[in-house]
């Protein structure tokens, strides 16, 4: 995994997870300089209906702290009809910390554990019905899977930011198999009591 | 025609085989009513019950008690050939694998329904020309099924199933053959009809229709658990799932 090293540890809040966002704005510079805006629309575009949280603000705020890091530098474009303008292109340390986190295999974690033990606790200390949170879990993830899919439906077909949206769709369903398996284990466990 | 009125409903819906200690009963007391422009999915494990509902809803099965009213018949102890008119007349049936006449054109499986119920040959194709464009097929029209994807396959049968304008299209695992992208086209495709109103009634192992559907209905051995409606609800927002958000 890329080190965080010399960056700044706190984000601004509200926004999106910069972690990420940092090195895709360098990944992105990494084929030609560009301006801020640009990197922005490109973002957008790859987020579709997800680019609505991230704001123009924290883009810049990433991009001036990846500077002072050393791993971008900037210089300003003279504008006749506006103010000058920031092209920003990568540094050699810029580059390095770009090939790194394309190799980079680190995966977002599942976390079935946590839910795993709770159930088991519930069951064990006869607190709760262990099939009745799985089916209200169960619930709560079909209510956001619903929203996922219609969101992914209303993405043009064949775009970039529909395969975004199928990733967060397919994922929820891999969680709602799970627990439906859950829900199955603990029902014949309540049978045979 | 009120439209207030169930186009689809069951009392009492039983299913049993067999007798004494081999007795199953695939269907247990189930009483369901379905709304005009409602679309209803029904999950369950296999062997739950669901795809015997299903064919009992469609008249292809008959039920061992209940009663059964399809667009204001009563069909439970209808005589075939009726029942089979209304059938034609008032459903549109999806299967999981297709059931495309697998000698005819994309449009010829199309137009089939509506030549069987005696419209013109003439009127069946142009009808048929339409829904394959309505299903984005219109440039497959001539093609076998065998040289159709899995998706598309499903889309003509689709197109197929609503030939003669049914109050009720039911479907039986209709994603159950198809990988992710070509669920994603009948996805759409099903969103789009629900959006015009056409009412729809879905047995399925599939999340993604579950959780797209207005109501969604869980069966265990053979009886309704659980109901829900799946609108609104405090769902994680999108960028939360898509791990934007912390």
């Amino acid at each position: 995994m890329p080190q965080p090293s010399q960056l700044p540890v706190r984000e601004p809040r509200g926004g999106y997870q910069l972690g990420v966002v940092r090195e895709v704005l360098l990944a992105l510079l990494a084929g030609e300089a560009s301006h801020g805006y640009q990197l922005r629309a490109r973002l957008a575009l790859a987020l579709g209906p997800l680019a609505e949280a991230l704001n123009d603000g924290q883009v810049y705020v990433t991009l001036g702290r990846l500077e002072k890091a050393g791993l971008l530098r900037s210089r300003r474009v003279g504008q006749t009809d506006r103010p000058d303008r920031k092209v920003y292109e990568l540094t050699p340390a810029g580059r390095k910390r770009v090939a790194q986190w394309l190799e980079d295999t680190s995966w977002p974690k599942p976390a079935p554990a946590e839910f795993h033990l709770k159930l088991v606790a519930a069951a064990a200390a006869g607190l709760a019905d262990p099939v009745g949170i799985a089916d209200r879990q169960r619930r709560e993830l079909l209510v956001g899977l619903g929203q996922a899919q219609r969101a992914a439906l209303a993405e043009p077909e064949g775009s970039v930011s529909a395969l975004l949206l199928e990733g967060v769709v397919l994922r929820l369903q891999a969680d709602l198999r799970w627990l439906e398996a859950c829900a199955r284990y603990w029902n014949s466990a309540k049978e045979q009591k | 025609m009120n439209s207030r009125q169930p186009v689809l409903s069951a009392r009492g819906l039983r299913k049993e085989y067999g007798r004494g200690a081999a007795l199953v009963r695939a269907v247990n007391d189930v009483s369901l009513e379905v709304a005009p422009g409602e679309s209803v999915a029904i999950v369950g494990p296999s062997g739950c019950g669901k795809s015997t509902l299903l064919y009992l809803l469609g008249g292809l099965e008959r039920p061992t008690a209940g009663t059964l009213e399809l667009a204001q018949h009563r069909i439970e102890q209808m005589p075939e050939t009726g029942l089979a008119r209304l059938r034609r007349r008032a459903l549109g049936f999806v299967f999981q694998a297709f059931h495309l006449v697998d000698e005819l054109t994309a449009l010829e499986n199309v137009e089939l329904p509506a030549l069987l119920s005696g419209v013109s040959p003439r009127k069946a194709r142009e009808r048929a020309a339409q829904l394959l464009e309505q299903v984005g097929l219109e440039d497959r029209a001539e093609h076998l099924p065998s040289a159709l994807s899995g998706g598309q396959r499903q889309r003509v049968a689709i197109a197929r199933a609503l030939a003669n304008g049914p109050a009720v299209v039911l479907a039986d695992e209709p994603t159950g053959n198809l990988d992710s992208s070509a669920t994603t086209e009948v996805l759409r495709l099903f969103e789009q009809l629900h959006a015009d109103g056409q009412t729809l009634v879905v047995v399925t192992h599939d999340e993604r229709i579950a959780a797209t559907a207005d109501r969604l209905i869980s069966m265990r051995d053979g009886r309704f658990v659980d109901e829900t409606r799946l609108t609104g609800g405090s769902a994680r927002s999108l960028t939360e799932m898509a791990g934007l958000k912390g």
